[in-house]
């Protein structure tokens, strides 16, 4: 293999990692801080993804789509907190009606799009602006991807600031440390934990907009990408926002040279990767608690 | 203390004890007097299978408190064995093929569950899942071992079974029940016991000088094996199997039959099973929303009846259910 190849391998790994780290970082910020695991995370991501669809078929606009469809999957899911993952906290056997619960919302959410939008496949186009191929050295790549790995890049500075800077930030942290004192302390945690989950469901449906155009839009489009996600999650150390961007990175290469090197295998890649790093780490690479059996 | 629990002295314990088992078979076995055509008898028979699958994945579940999320790996590996036995061997030995299917299956697991034990909580859920995607996968690519996305179709079945699906379903009631009876015997043991206790408190096994690993790992391998079985008994149904089989909301569906049923008891899942094939036929007639449905049935038994449909009457009847069978099981 080339350098050129190699490269435009990499960077368009790269932007696949971006969009699972927009996934996945949102998946770890809930189990962190709410401490539920999403399962329903993928759903949020394809109402993003049809908002999206719909305000482009009004509007005709990318940016307006994008936007909306973030603020879109946000709102559901705080409504979805609010109205029911609320009742369950704390309850015995917690984990297991989580799993139930967010399941459930993965039948009904994905059955409610279909509903409303139809099974066949739709398309949102990229916009003009970011049609056509930069030109790095000797290499081509699609503009579409730079401006991706840049958001994602951006969301990364953004919440680095917001959760190290920021009081509301420290807010937050806390929360996943110890929930009980921050609440003795007179902060609204059930409140936290709302916003919490609403911006990650929001980042949720933000990639679910940015893969659009890359994709197919279709109602199974959120089920393919959380089991990826969920590896990520898994891999960088559940709760972990850096282990997020790590895990990310690994697993967005490992699916982008996976498919050049063994395309037989590329899909079951993903999963001999998480394997072999809960065998030997499985607390994922950068959590510091062990987990496991002494 | 255990015969105090278990054996009763009265008659009347004795019949509330097993009136479960006789409401299983008048249901069973009057299916077949009332005959109420092919068609239904097809679905019991799926309701049976299914049964199976959740009573044996509620082993791990309702008892030993594991929510393994790859249980769908057993029971496909028991079905993808069984099918391919059948289609090389000639289906004289049908029987024989299940059994070598569940084995299989227990096989597998007990390496699958030496490596997801050590783990605990949701990371032992998501290296389930990760190992069951992992075969759903390996189904999918391996297209000249496993016939990829076809699976394997025409299956034929022995010459004693052919024709008509009530035999079918005849045979399937036997094979399952023996299973059941096992199971529960199995979860009325000292072993089934400890496994309680395993779930409740987990340190008071260690003290008591048993390893709460080997239990488990034991519980998962027999809970395997049973999944095997019940994937072997699908794969003859309809003559065919696919990877779906195999993919992750197969395992899903374990838990909901499960919980829907009442995770606590021995039937629950077998009610469970039940509901969930009932309202996937009977909502499928009128709507293609049926996934809609179940979930929202989710969210109901998820919010309202945590104990499922067989847990009901634990609530009003007795708040410390719960307490309480954790002091007799742990002094015991």
């Amino acid at each position: 293999m080339d350098i050129n190849t190699f490269l435009a391998q990499f960077v368009s790994g790269l932007s696949v990692a971006m969009l699972l780290f927009l996934i996945s970082s949102g998946l770890t910020l809930i189990f962190g801080v709410v401490n539920v695991l999403n399962f329903a995370h993928g759903s949020f991501y394809l109402l993003g993804t049809y908002f999206a669809y719909q305000l482009m078929q009004l509007f005709n606009n990318f940016w307006v789509g994008l936007l909306v469809g973030a603020i879109g999957a946000g709102i559901v899911g705080m409504v979805i907190e609010i109205l029911f993952l609320r009742r369950i906290y704390g309850r015995a056997q917690e984990g297991a009606f989580q799993l139930l619960m967010t399941f459930a919302f993965i039948l009904i959410l994905d059955d409610v799009v279909k509903f409303i939008w139809g099974p066949e496949y739709k398309t949102i186009p990229k916009p003009d602006s970011l049609m056509g191929s930069f030109n790095m050295g000797s290499v081509m790549v699609p503009t579409y991807n730079v401006f991706i790995i840049v958001v994602g890049l951006l969301v990364v500075l953004f919440a680095w600031y917001f959760l190290t800077k920021t009081d509301t930030g420290k807010t937050v942290r806390a929360s996943s440390l110890d929930r009980v004192m921050l609440g003795l302390l007179g902060t609204n945690v059930p409140m936290i934990m709302t916003l919490v989950f609403g911006v990650a469901t929001a980042m949720g449906g933000l990639a679910g907009v940015l893969a659009a155009p890359l994709r197919t839009v279709t109602p199974g489009a959120g089920v393919e990408f959380i089991i990826d996600s969920m590896i990520v999650v898994v891999i960088g150390g559940f709760g972990n926002f850096w282990g997020a961007l790590l895990g990310a990175l690994i697993i967005g290469e490992v699916l982008s040279f996976g498919i050049l090197w063994m395309p037989e295998l590329a899909t079951v890649l993903t999963f001999i990767v998480m394997i072999i790093v809960l065998i030997v780490k499985p607390e994922g690479l950068l959590a510091k608690k062990a987990v496991g059996r002494k | 203390m255990r015969k105090k629990r278990w054996g009763g002295n009265s008659t009347l314990k004795k019949i509330k004890d097993y009136l479960p088992w006789i409401v299983y078979f008048v249901f069973f076995v009057g299916i077949l007097v009332v005959n109420p055509g092919t068609h239904y008898i097809h679905l019991v028979a799926r309701v049976i299978i299914f049964s199976l699958y959740a009573v044996a994945f509620n082993l791990l579940y309702g008892t030993t408190g594991l929510v393994s999320f790859g249980h769908a790996l057993f029971y496909g590996v028991g079905a993808y064995i069984t099918g391919m036995l059948v289609k090389a061997a000639g289906p004289e030995y049908f029987l024989l093929f299940i059994i070598l299917g569940a084995a299989g299956a227990a096989f597998v697991s007990i390496f699958i569950g030496l490596l997801t034990l050590r783990l605990t909580g949701v990371y032992f859920t998501m290296l389930t899942l990760a190992f069951a995607q992992l075969a759903w996968g390996l189904t999918f690519k391996l297209y000249h071992f496993t016939g990829g996305d076809d699976g394997i179709q025409a299956i034929p079945k022995p010459a004693m079974l052919t024709g008509g699906v009530t035999k079918y379903y005849i045979f399937s009631f036997i094979i399952v029940t023996i299973c059941m009876y096992l199971l529960w015997r199995i979860r009325r043991s000292p072993f089934g016991s400890v496994l309680n206790c395993i779930r409740q408190n987990p340190q008071r096994i260690t003290f008591l000088g048993m390893n709460v690993y080997k239990n488990q790992l034991k519980a998962f391998v027999i809970s395997a094996f049973f999944a095997g079985v019940a994937g072997g008994l699908y794969a003859g149904l309809d003559g065919s199997i696919h990877p779906d089989m195999l993919h992750w909301p197969t395992s899903g569906n374990a838990i909901l039959m499960a919980t829907i049923g009442g995770m606590g008891t021995f039937f629950g899942p077998v009610v469970g099973a039940g509901i969930l094939t009932g309202l996937e036929e009977i909502v499928g007639k009128y709507t293609e929303y049926w996934s809609f449905c179940i979930g929202v049935v989710v969210l109901i038994v998820v919010l309202l009846f945590p104990n499922g449909v067989l847990g009901i009457k634990k609530i009003s009847g007795n708040k410390n259910n719960e307490e309480k069978e954790t002091e007799v099981v742990c002094n015991s």
